[in-house]
């Protein structure tokens, strides 16, 4: 048996280690641990619950926008406020390009390069490169002089000996599958992509004011002027560049992102059988087509698949929800095993892992992230979980994106709870919510030629207004998976504020029943060649887009100090 | 980029030139108690491009978010490019550093963050501290944080250390910091806690495309009314702009496309010391409009600014506030409208120690 850790695990965002037991050229046993913690639940303690979105936000800048969404929604849920549509559509245009960009980012600079070998590249024909392209796509970018100029760079690069970031990773790998020509085509989207994602986002700074950290949301609606006829306001021209850069994502996504994904998933097809994972998948849902708040009216359906049952969805609750501390390192004050909703969560880190510098966490504790589960079972959230539910739930356009995918790779539908699985759901998503982008605009535009230019409900923005006590919460779906805010007022100042985030659910370490978390579960099993190079595991860990300055967290009592942190 | 760097149009094709002369600066870039947003700022890098700055002007050794190589692999990255150009690399710092506890707050690859930090950033040629974290421990140092969390000026002193502050930073302020040393073979001139004076060395609101209407007593008094739609000044809506230095307006973000106020959000003083818990309440205007002369600079003012905003107030400034105040009451009192012109909707008046001091609230 030997132990393998991989620490800094690196092309996520945050600070996570992983060890792992191999035996027989496969994981027996996975720790995943969190091994960065700030606090934020306790920063935002005692503050103007009107300013916590901007502060929560903060939990991420690769998630961003994300945790602001989630907490204007918690404190307008608990101050009973209702958004005007504008405001609604306009969170939807921000919400589905961070998904649009994010994903795309997420594919070619964070998790290609365990598929592609980049050095290899260099061995391709550039001629023969534009041919393999022609059978990928219809992208409107290649040539054989397009591809030598990408291997041209590319050599350079190697020539001058500063690989910078390629430096010392494990080229040359036998896991690698694809040939040169295929290596170089994948290479040049990484660089394509890395141009693209620049221009794409600037849909946030049309509607934000910046990316990261957009800047234009409020308790109660946008802090935007609406007015088509006003030259500082969202006019007809910055509509129009929104419309246009939503067209030049749905180009890319469609004739690039997708066909290289599908690409890659015919030359690795025996990555469908591994990293199957938990079998559980939870989804809040996400992308309101109205104004009711039901669910049932969200694009992104609602919904929770359990035991590997793929057919049959079950409901969710937000009082289902409870997170323990067995194995992380907090304490409860009378016993971590139990399951703590967020209003009634505690935190308290007491840190019981060994003193840095160490080289292994062999401690009952081992992780910053607690453990959330649902009715006591750990679930998967995410992309993969997303086009599930939505699949069962018969989601007209999922359906018909999944069947063609599938289809097409003939696979059957119980080989996308895959580590490539993950993969393929992840660009269809991407693909769906580009495409819905126009379909909100859409709809923003004809209400505001209709004269509609309310942006915000400001009944509730004096906090004189306010009950003594409020409670409420706000869940989304975030691009990593199923996001929740719970925030407790009282005295117009937040009493209790938490944070259960997509990678605190995948990435959490084991409960007091000893079950794995889900990157835990999907990595026992997976095959690895060469300890020393433990590709294998990047791969089923990547696949699920880890990211952990969201997921650590902290909280206290409800009734006291209330108190919660996480970074994932 | 001549336009970032505030230089003549003329030193375009000199530093043109001197980017595709210069060797590729070796750059370890440590990541602490961070949420990834300057990593993101980066790769939104238009002049140049981050492509460029990856493959062409930089050597990105390490980089967690970015780099290939994982685990021990990564980290011998890391040391690889500090013993073969010692004094040679530029570190670049992302998140504040937690020393509570012995560092057990941040671990990577089983040391402290705090360990190596001081160890990559002490053999430096230069540490560039991108966001607030890493220049006073931001967010993470805020009322509330227990982590002991520090800017990494806090805890090396030796290397040359810029800092550009900004929840992210703005990434041109970044690019152009290293193509002034490409060009010119120094760092550009700083102010007295490291920030480029190029980039914070003037207020937000003196830059402010909003400002006219502030001259004119015009301000958005709730969202969405007609003031907003407008575009009229946010300062009531408790814009920090007048007591924040940073050339936002200017340079605005994502390629140029726009910054906070112009879409409609006051803003919440990301560059300035303590700014979470100084400029907080966001909503809550400052306790005095701005009563500085345009040609005060950051140094004058310095922490806590806002609550000595005013002690600071020149008679000129109070002089020409209240003739404003009197031109807005004038205005509202011939409009249609019949809204409370001297405060947002349920505010209270301003006082000396609205912003400033958290209230006691915590």
């Amino acid at each position: 048996m030997t132990r393998v850790v991989i620490d800094p695990i690196t092309r996520i965002e945050g600070h996570l280690r992983i060890e792992v037991e191999v035996e027989g050229g496969r994981v027996t046993e996975a720790w995943s641990s969190g091994t960065m913690y700030r606090g934020l639940e306790r920063i935002l303690q005692g503050r103007d619950p009107r300013d916590a979105w901007l502060i929560a936000q903060r939990a991420c800048g690769v998630c961003t926008t994300v945790h602001a969404l989630a907490s204007v929604r918690a404190v307008e849920r608990a101050l009973g406020i209702h958004i005007p549509p504008n405001a609604r559509l306009v969170r939807n245009l921000i919400a589905a390009s961070q998904f649009v960009h994010d994903h795309v980012v997420h594919f070619y600079h964070l998790h290609a390069l365990d598929w592609v070998d980049l050095v290899a590249a260099l061995q391709a024909d550039p001629g023969r490169t534009a041919a393999l392209a022609e059978t990928v796509s219809d992208a409107p970018l290649g040539g054989r002089s397009y591809f030598a100029d990408v291997r041209g760079r590319l050599q350079a690069l190697v020539d001058s000996g500063q690989l910078g970031l390629f430096a010392n990773a494990y080229w040359g790998h036998p896991a690698y599958a694809l040939p040169p020509e295929a290596n170089l085509l994948a290479v040049a989207h990484y660089l394509a992509a890395l141009d693209w994602q620049r221009s794409v986002v600037r849909i946030q700074a049309l509607l934000g004011g910046k990316n990261p950290h957009p800047q234009s949301y409020c308790v109660g609606g946008m802090a935007m002027g609406l007015d088509p006829n006003s030259p500082t306001a969202l006019t007809t021209r910055r509509l129009s560049e929104i419309r246009q850069l939503a067209e030049q994502a749905i180009d890319f996504v469609e004739r690039i992102y997708l066909p290289d994904v599908l690409f890659l998933a015919e030359a690795y097809r025996s990555w469908f059988s591994v990293g199957r994972g938990v079998g559980n998948f939870l989804v809040y849902g996400d992308f309101p087509e109205d104004d009711s708040d039901d669910p049932a009216a969200f694009y992104l359906p609602r919904g929770r698949l359990v035991g590997g049952d793929l057919a049959r969805v079950a409901p969710v609750d937000q009082l289902d929800v409870g997170e323990t501390v067995a194995h992380s390192w907090y304490r409860y004050h009378d016993d971590d095993a139990v399951l703590r909703h967020p209003f009634e969560g505690e935190t308290e880190p007491t840190y019981s892992g060994p003193q840095p510098p160490y080289e292994r966490i062999e401690t009952p504790k081992y992780s910053w992230l607690k453990a959330p589960r649902y009715r006591g079972e750990p679930m998967e959230v995410g992309p993969l979980a997303r086009l599930l539910v939505g699949y069962a739930a018969g989601h007209e356009d999922i359906r018909r994106e999944v069947e063609a995918v599938r289809d097409r790779l003939r696979l059957p539908h119980e080989a996308l709870v895959s580590t490539f699985g993950r993969v393929v759901a992840r660009a269809v998503e991407t693909k769906l919510l580009a495409r819905r982008l126009l379909v909100w605009l859409d709809a923003l535009a004809a209400n505001l030629a209709s004269g509609d230019l309310a942006v915000a409900d400001v009944s509730a923005w004096d906090p004189r207004t306010w009950p003594a006590e409020a409670k409420g919460w706000g869940l989304e779906e975030a691009p990593r998976g199923a996001l929740g805010h719970w925030i407790v007022i009282r005295d117009q100042k937040i009493a209790n504020y938490q944070l259960v985030v997509p990678s605190t659910w995948n990435g959490s370490p084991r409960d007091a029943a000893g079950r794995r978390g889900p990157w835990e579960e999907a990595l026992v099993g997976t095959p690895l060649a060469d300890p020393r190079q433990p590709l294998e595991i990047l791969r089923t860990l990547h696949a699920f887009d880890p990211c952990m300055a969201c997921a650590v967290h902290v909280h206290d009592p409800a009734g006291g100090s209330g108190i919660e942190v996480r970074v994932a | 980029m001549a336009a970032a760097l505030a230089l003549p149009a003329t030193y375009g094709p000199r530093i043109a030139r001197a980017v595709a002369r210069a060797p590729r600066i070796p750059v370890i870039w440590l990541e602490g108690q961070d949420c990834a947003g300057n990593t993101e700022a980066f790769l939104r890098a238009s002049h140049p491009t981050v492509g460029d700055l990856v493959l062409e002007i930089l050597s990105v050794d390490y980089h967690e978010t970015l780099m290939a190589a994982a685990g021990a692999a990564a980290e011998r990255s890391r040391i690889e490019t500090m013993d073969r150009f010692p004094n040679g690399y530029i570190a670049v710092v992302e998140g504040s550093i937690p020393i509570a506890d012995g560092g057990i707050y941040c671990v990577v690859g089983g040391r402290t963050f705090r360990e190596i930090a001081i160890e990559v950033c002490s053999g430096a040629l230069a540490v560039i501290a991108v966001g607030s974290c890493a220049f006073d421990g931001g967010l993470p140092a805020a009322i509330g944080g227990t982590t002991g969390a520090v800017g990494i000026g806090q805890l090396v002193h030796g290397p040359p250390i810029i800092n550009l502050p900004g929840c992210p930073m703005n990434v041109q302020n970044l690019t152009a910091t290293i193509v002034h040393y490409l060009t010119f073979g120094v760092w550009p001139a700083l102010d007295g806690r490291g920030r480029p004076l190029f980039a914070y060395g003037q207020l937000i609101h003196d830059q402010c495309e909003r400002r006219a209407h502030f001259e004119h007593g015009e301000f958005v008094q709730t969202w969405g009314d007609e003031g907003h739609r407008k575009g009229w000044c946010l300062y009531k809506m408790g814009c920090k702009g007048p007591a924040t230095f940073a050339n936002c307006p200017t340079v605005r973000f994502n390629d140029r496309t726009s910054w906070p106020v112009k879409v409609g959000h006051g803003c919440i003083g990301c560059t300035m010391p303590g700014f979470w818990d100084q400029m907080s309440p966001f909503y809550r205007h400052l306790p005095a409009p701005p009563p500085f002369p345009t040609d005060v600079t950051v140094d004058d003012i310095g922490i806590g600014l806002v609550g000595i905003v005013g002690g600071l107030a020149a008679a000129h400034a109070v002089g020409s506030y209240v003739r404003r105040r009197r031109l807005d009451r004038a205005a509202a009192a011939t409009a249609a409208s019949s809204e409370p012109p001297a405060t947002a909707p349920a505010e209270p008046e301003p006082d000396s120690d609205a912003v400033g001091g958290n209230g006691g609230g915590r």
